[in-house]
């Protein structure tokens, strides 16, 4: 068996969503099956074969070829095997996702891994804003499994985010850890204004010191050894964070204004 | 049978169905590691006073501990799962918490075909007030409890098993310490057996009890067959050239452990052999009704259900 082969025709006009094809949903699809789903691009319904090329058939280990950024719901709620994405995704890639893994080789738009609760989504690129965060209206952000983005995200990453790790190996951008209610964030690169702004809950872990909040309160340098557990696991991981061994870091704890029960933890 | 001039005598230690569980103690180093063990496992000779029956099982190197750091693997063992719950609870929150520098992770995960999850520091974490932080790595949740030297890292459970506890033989010597030197090289032997301990003393236990007493309020009393001051004026087991009789109890998480642990504890003191005061070896039972476990001397020597 060879993967399930979505090879993207031309770039669309409008956006797709891609929410019907995932493993789980094209389990046991035949081929004149698969191609016969439709898809809403823009206020329209295309077949699957319309857009895409089609070829091989182990729908557990789909991959999209020549992908752009106007491909939304990219693995939304997908509970069990594997999609690769080369190129750019759009927003809300691996929407509620709740097992498997998605690694894209490119970047994606924003609300990637929002309210994911389980599995691996991979970002070989940058992603855009709300990272790992709730659709709008909702009160809980990403609820578990494992986010890793080698370049950059945006503003508000792990905006509500209430379980889970991500790792960021890049930049990001305003509001880091907004409203976090509980997890682990790590980034690597730098961190925008407002860091830990309205935090309840939850860790993050920086490499450099950020301009805090008058809320978020200094502690002082510790070991701590919980920080052994967490690196330990991160072992084997396809991120820089897995050959990290550190446990020395400055705590800071906040957002005093939100219960300040949160910790920003920054390796001395 | 008769193994270098030693007689084992043709009769069975009758054992008992516990709950046993593992618990993984850490620290900043081996001796702050083994401090913890000790007190963790401190008053826990046997389930009639103590509650649970508790031991070293054996120090750990870094590189088998869940944080990298020195260990000690401790087992613990009850007659129900409700005490072994409630002592674990106790002794955790006394002997690990108060420690300074110790964690502590579950030891049982995996290989046994039941396992129940009990609390770790499932409880132990409103100790922290509200200040407590969770984290959850490769499936497992941790409790991070803010105290005085730092944070105690615990493991939220720990697995508990269905065990044994009650293996046993005795080791008849012409003399006292002729005896406790046959017990200290079985129980030398005995502690490289994973997965079992000797709760008593160092391991051995002097005072053997046989079942009911002349007074109606005790159930159990000095095991008068096997005392040697009283080989003329009762039934008695013993021989005249035998002077003293210590006794070594075995629990462990299976039925194989503790063949195996009886198996070494026995060659150990028969080594020593008749030359050295070493008479006989023989095994607590009682009458074989009481407990489901029986272990032939004769059938573990030679080796058919090791």
């Amino acid at each position: 068996m060879s993967a399930l082969t979505f090879t993207l025709k031309t770039q669309p006009a409008q956006r797709i969503d891609m929410s019907p094809l995932t493993p789980d949903t094209l389990a046991g699809k035949s081929a004149a099956g698969v191609a016969a789903i439709e898809l809403h691009c823009g206020n329209r319904r295309l077949r699957t074969d319309a857009l895409f090329d089609i070829a091989g058939d182990d729908a557990a280990d789909i991959v999209i070829q020549n992908s752009c950024g106007k491909l939304d719901f990219i693995g939304s709620h997908m509970k069990s095997g594997r999609i690769t994405v080369h190129g750019g995704a759009g927003s809300w890639l691996g929407f509620q996702m709740k097992k498997g893994e998605i690694i894209l080789n490119g970047d994606a738009d924003a609300y990637a891994a929002a309210e994911l609760a389980g599995g691996m989504l991979l970002v070989n690129g940058n992603v855009g804003d709300f990272l790992a965060s709730a659709q709008p209206g909702n009160r809980k952000g990403m609820k578990g499994g494992l986010v890793i983005v080698s370049g950059n995200a945006g503003d508000r990453v792990g905006d509500q985010m209430r379980r889970g790790i991500v790792l960021i190996e890049g930049n990001v951008g305003a509001y880091c850890a907004s409203r976090m209610l509980a997890g682990t964030i790590g980034v690597m690169g730098s961190v925008g204004d407002y860091v830990g702004y309205g935090m309840r809950r939850g860790t993050l872990l920086l490499f450099s010191t950020p301009r805090l909040p008058a809320t978020l309160q200094d502690c002082g340098s510790h070991t701590l050894p919980f920080l052994n557990l967490m690196f330990k696991s991160f072992q084997g991981l396809p991120s820089k964070f897995a050959g990290i061994n550190k446990n020395r870091v400055r705590r800071y704890a906040g957002d005093l204004a939100n219960d300040g029960k949160g910790e920003i933890l920054v390796f001395a | 049978m008769i193994v270098n001039g030693v007689q084992i005598d043709d009769t069975f230690a009758e054992a008992f169905g516990m709950r046993g569980t593992r618990v993984i103690i850490t620290a900043q180093n081996l001796k702050w590691a083994n401090i913890a063990a000790t007190a963790m496992t401190g008053f826990a000779t046997s389930v009639i006073a103590c509650g649970v029956e508790a031991g070293i099982e054996r120090e750990l190197d870094p590189s088998e501990t869940p944080d990298g750091r020195p260990g000690i693997s401790v087992l613990l063992f009850a007659m129900s799962s409700a005490v072994l719950m409630k002592q674990l609870e106790t002794r955790m929150g006394q002997c690990i918490l108060t420690c300074p520098t110790t964690a502590a992770f579950s030891g049982i995960d995996e290989g046994y075909p039941e396992i129940t999850r009990i609390a770790l520091s499932k409880n132990l974490r409103f100790f922290g007030d509200g200040f407590q932080i969770s984290k959850q790595f490769n499936g497992k949740r941790y409790w991070r409890v803010p105290v005085m030297d730092g944070e105690f890292l615990c493991e939220e459970t720990t697995g508990m098993i269905r065990s044994v506890g009650g293996g046993n033989f005795l080791i008849l010597a012409e003399s006292q310490p002729q005896a406790l030197a046959a017990c200290e090289a079985a129980i030398e032997a005995m502690k490289k057996i994973p997965n079992v301990i000797m709760p008593f003393p160092g391991g051995v236990v002097r005072s053997g009890s046989k079942v009911g007493s002349k007074y109606k309020a005790l159930i159990a009393s000095t095991n008068d067959a096997f005392c040697p001051t009283l080989k003329g004026i009762t039934n008695t087991e013993l021989s005249p050239e035998i002077e003293s009789v210590m006794e070594i109890v075995i629990d462990g998480l299976s039925d194989p452990d503790i063949r195996k642990a009886m198996r070494a504890g026995i060659a150990a003191a028969c080594e020593l052999g008749a030359a050295n005061g070493i008479k006989r070896i023989s095994a607590g039972n009682y009458g074989g009704k009481l407990g489901q476990f029986h272990f032939k001397l004769r059938e573990i020597m030679n080796g058919a259900a090791a």
